[in-house]
């Protein structure tokens, strides 16, 4: 009989850890893995390809595709390069209203990650404990855009509309009591300010109980503490970027480094990891969660203040409102050609990264000065992470695997594309 | 209960000969166990998913009659009318035998279990020996299938669930040999009897590492979370069980909450007195209406199956999964280490007669 030392196993695409779609080829000695080969498109839906066909508004609702946990930020990339590229100015409000969105939509990709890799290494709770926060979050995306998910709430120079006065609330119903009808619209009787003034306030309660599940769990430790340990200069070459690269240490942060829109006016901190494990990236991505809700309130405060447009006055680019249209010539032409053809974009090339959830977020588009780019090329921070897999889980355990897809926070839309 | 029946069945029954009445007698003995075994599985998958439920802030089931007391039996109309799939590279005799294999030991240990005084089904002197026999069987139905299934997935969810049960058995078997020593007998009645009067005889406090030790071996005996590694649904999808539906699944699954139930009836029986009222003592209870809380009954076994049932749901709810080498670590550097020195702890200070360890053994 022949003697077999390693042998390979079919990691995916249909396993409950593959967060969507990952192949792994795994060659494994007993539990060891050997070597580990990440097959990756089987997500693939040619979005730049796509992109180069239609005139640039449309393809904003394909970016929520992306990423498909965190919607918004994936727009704001894309609108700010055609902004560049127009030389469009955003006005001040909507400018905040991005970054509060940016910010919520950050906490929306952290739950979900902080669930899933919860879910992975088996803590069961704290999946659920973080669908309830994201919930509201959810309806918040839902109050503004109309839609829970794909939002396409950003548009080439500004916000698609301002935030709503009155939050959307839950209905009676044969499963829900008078009292819990109450407790649920105890938060959504105001504005949607108030709303998430409110949510700010209770959430760093909510990232306590998450932590008391995780942080100091001995399992938990046992389960992440020097697994898939990426030293800081080794996170560089492999083009690490948001909180892969910050929990090897390295103090990284477009938001600081390169500030768009106006980060430059908030106060927040960046958290940085010490050891790079499994661990640390965990204890960055916590702290993120608090830092944005800072930079939420932030913006809660001055959203109040200030009311203004949101929206560029340019309609070349934006379309005039739907009332006007009735009336007033020019509208019905300007309404006429910005949705048959679009409007047409200098010529010339532009690259804007946003600070992602996940990372470094770039969309490079060159236009040869048609109403459609003539290349889009999209920077996902989740391909350079995913790529270094091999090198991360080699020499673990097969349990091991699913904390390091849990750590990368891969996400197979932007992967793929 | 004989005055209340007719003559001619008390006739019938005189004239049966003995090896029939008895016969008869422990069958029907065996039937009303396993049934309400059974039934006691299937409400403990209903109230897993309410505790859990209210532990994540869900409302668990409440769809299927009311309160969604119908739930149980809906999974079980839903497991029995699915088709059954054999892979066509497995071993179709052991993927079939295999499931039988698990349940079948879990319900027949409660062959020996001291459910009420006076209560066994099969009253036999080697009781703790044929429990030890049998817990360790049940994990062939887990290692057949993993090997029989013919897949990666299921094969490696085999080999963690036997090198898992070899470390645990050696903790479990030395935990049981202190109750041994403290019980004086391997008749589960009479370790049961040995803790009567009063909570302050259970074996709980002088055994109390034995207790922690056996108790978190049963959890992981059972393949519950946090040792779920044989099963750990998200690296080997359902280890072992991965190719089984309808009815063979339904087999492992209630295997799996009959060793659960049965764990938690073995814990309560050697560390917690059983059927023994920890309110032994209080006779002034005697004459009202809660004298049957001073008295021993098995609605004390019942509570305390019922405590434990609810760790194993608060356990699953807690903890994140170990990975399959901390699991052995643990069994074999801690658990182990752990009751031998407890055991000679235990043994020097019963035979010195000194604090709670002077009554062990008499």
């Amino acid at each position: 009989m022949a003697e077999i030392q390693n042998y390979t196993m079919n990691f995916g695409p249909q396993h409950p850890a593959a967060h969507g779609v990952l192949r792994l080829v795994l060659e494994m000695d007993g539990e060891t893995i050997q070597k580990a080969d990440p097959h990756v498109g089987l997500l693939h839906r040619a979005t730049e390809k796509l992109a180069e066909s239609k005139p640039f508004n449309q393809s904003i609702g394909y970016m929520d595709r992306l990423d498909y946990v965190s919607m918004m930020c994936n727009e704001h990339g894309y609108v700010l390069a055609i902004e560049k590229l127009l030389g469009l100015e955003v006005p001040e409000r909507a400018q905040y209203i991005r970054v509060m969105f940016d910010e919520i939509t950050r906490i929306l990709n952290h739950l979900m990650w902080l669930g899933a890799h919860g879910l992975d290494i088996g803590a069961m709770t704290v999946f659920l404990y973080c669908f309830r926060e994201r919930e509201d979050l959810m309806d918040l995306y839902e109050a503004v855009s109309g839609t829970r998910m794909h939002a396409t709430y950003y548009r080439p120079g500004g916000v698609y509309r301002d935030l709503p006065d009155a939050m959307p609330k839950y209905q009676e119903s044969k499963f829900r009591s008078e009292k819990d009808l109450k407790r649920l619209n105890a938060a959504r009787e105001g504005s949607m300010l108030d709303f998430i003034e409110d949510f700010t306030k209770r959430f760093p309660a909510c990232v306590d109980e998450y932590e008391t599940l995780l942080t100091d769990n001995r399992i938990w430790k046992q389960r992440t503490v020097n697994i898939a340990v990426v030293s800081p200069e080794r996170a560089m070459q492999l083009g690490f970027s948001g909180p892969m690269l910050r929990g090897s240490g390295i103090e990284w942060d477009l938001r600081k480094k390169q500030p768009y829109e106006v980060y430059d006016r908030l106060d927040f901190d960046i958290p940085v990891g010490v050891n790079g494990d499994c661990y640390d990236r965990y204890l960055v991505r916590v702290e993120e969660l608090r830092q944005s809700t800072r930079i939420i309130e932030q913006c809660v405060a001055w959203l109040r203040e200030n009311p203004g447009p949101v929206i560029a006055d340019d309609h070349k680019i934006v379309a005039p409102k739907r009332v006007e249209m009735k009336g007033d010539m020019e509208s019905l032409i300007h309404h006429f050609k910005l949705f048959t053809e679009g409007y047409c974009v200098p010529a010339g090339e532009a690259y804007s990264a946003i600070e992602h959830p996940k990372g470094e977020f770039g969309v490079y588009i060159i236009s040869d000065g048609a109403n459609k780019p003539y290349r889009v090329k999209i920077r996902a921070p989740g391909f350079a992470h995913l790529s270094s897999m091999a090198e991360m889980v080699e020499g673990h355990m097969l349990a091991d695997v699913v904390a390091v897809i849990g750590t990368q926070d891969i996400v197979f839309g932007e992967v793929d594309r | 209960m004989i005055d209340l029946m007719p003559q001619f069945i008390v006739n019938i029954w005189d004239s049966l000969p003995p090896l029939v009445q008895y016969l008869t007698v422990v069958t029907w003995k065996i039937l009303f166990v396993t049934i309400c075994v059974i039934l006691a599985v299937a409400f403990s998958t209903y109230f897993e998913r309410k505790v859990i439920g209210s532990m994540q802030s869900r409302v668990g089931p409440n769809r299927v009659g009311p309160l969604g007391l119908g739930q149980p039996f809906a999974d079980v109309i839903k497991l029995l009318i699915k088709e059954i799939v054999i892979p066509t590279e497995s071993n179709k005799f052991l993927f079939v035998i295999a499931p039988l294999l698990s349940l079948i030991p879990a319900l027949a240990t409660w062959a020996v279990m001291p459910l009420h005084p006076g209560f066994t089904i099969a009253n036999i002197n080697a009781g703790l020996l044929y429990v030890l026999a049998l817990t360790s069987v049940g994990v062939y139905g887990v290692i057949l299938a993993g090997w029989a299934t013919n897949s990666k997935y299921a094969f490696l969810g085999a080999m963690r669930s036997a090198a898992q049960i070899v470390a645990y058995e050696i903790a479990m078997g030395f935990a049981l040999v202190g109750v041994l020593m403290a019980g004086g007998s391997l008749n589960l009645g009479v370790i049961v009897e040995a803790q009567s009067g009063g909570f302050s005889n259970w074996f709980l406090l002088p055994l109390f590492p034995l207790f922690i030790v056996y108790w978190i071996s049963g959890v992981a005996e059972t393949n519950r979370a946090p040792f779920d590694v044989a099963e750990g649904e998200s690296e080997i999808v359902a280890g072992f069980h991965v190719e089984y539906s309808g009815v063979a699944f339904a087999l492992f699954f209630l295997a799996e909450y009959a060793n659960m139930v049965l764990i938690s009836g073995l814990t309560a029986l050697f560390f917690l007195g059983g059927w023994a009222s920890p309110l032994a003592g209080w006779t002034f209870l005697l004459d009202t209406p809660l004298a049957f809380i001073a008295a021993p009954s098995f609605f004390w076994l019942f509570l305390k199956i019922s405590f434990f049932m609810y760790s194993f749901f608060w356990f699953r709810a807690t903890f994140p999964r170990y990975r399959y080498d901390q699991i052995m670590r643990l069994g074999w550097k801690v658990f182990i280490p752990v009751t031998i020195v407890w055991i000679a702890v235990e043994a020097v200070m019963a035979w010195l007669r000194v604090g709670p360890w002077a009554g062990l053994g008499a």
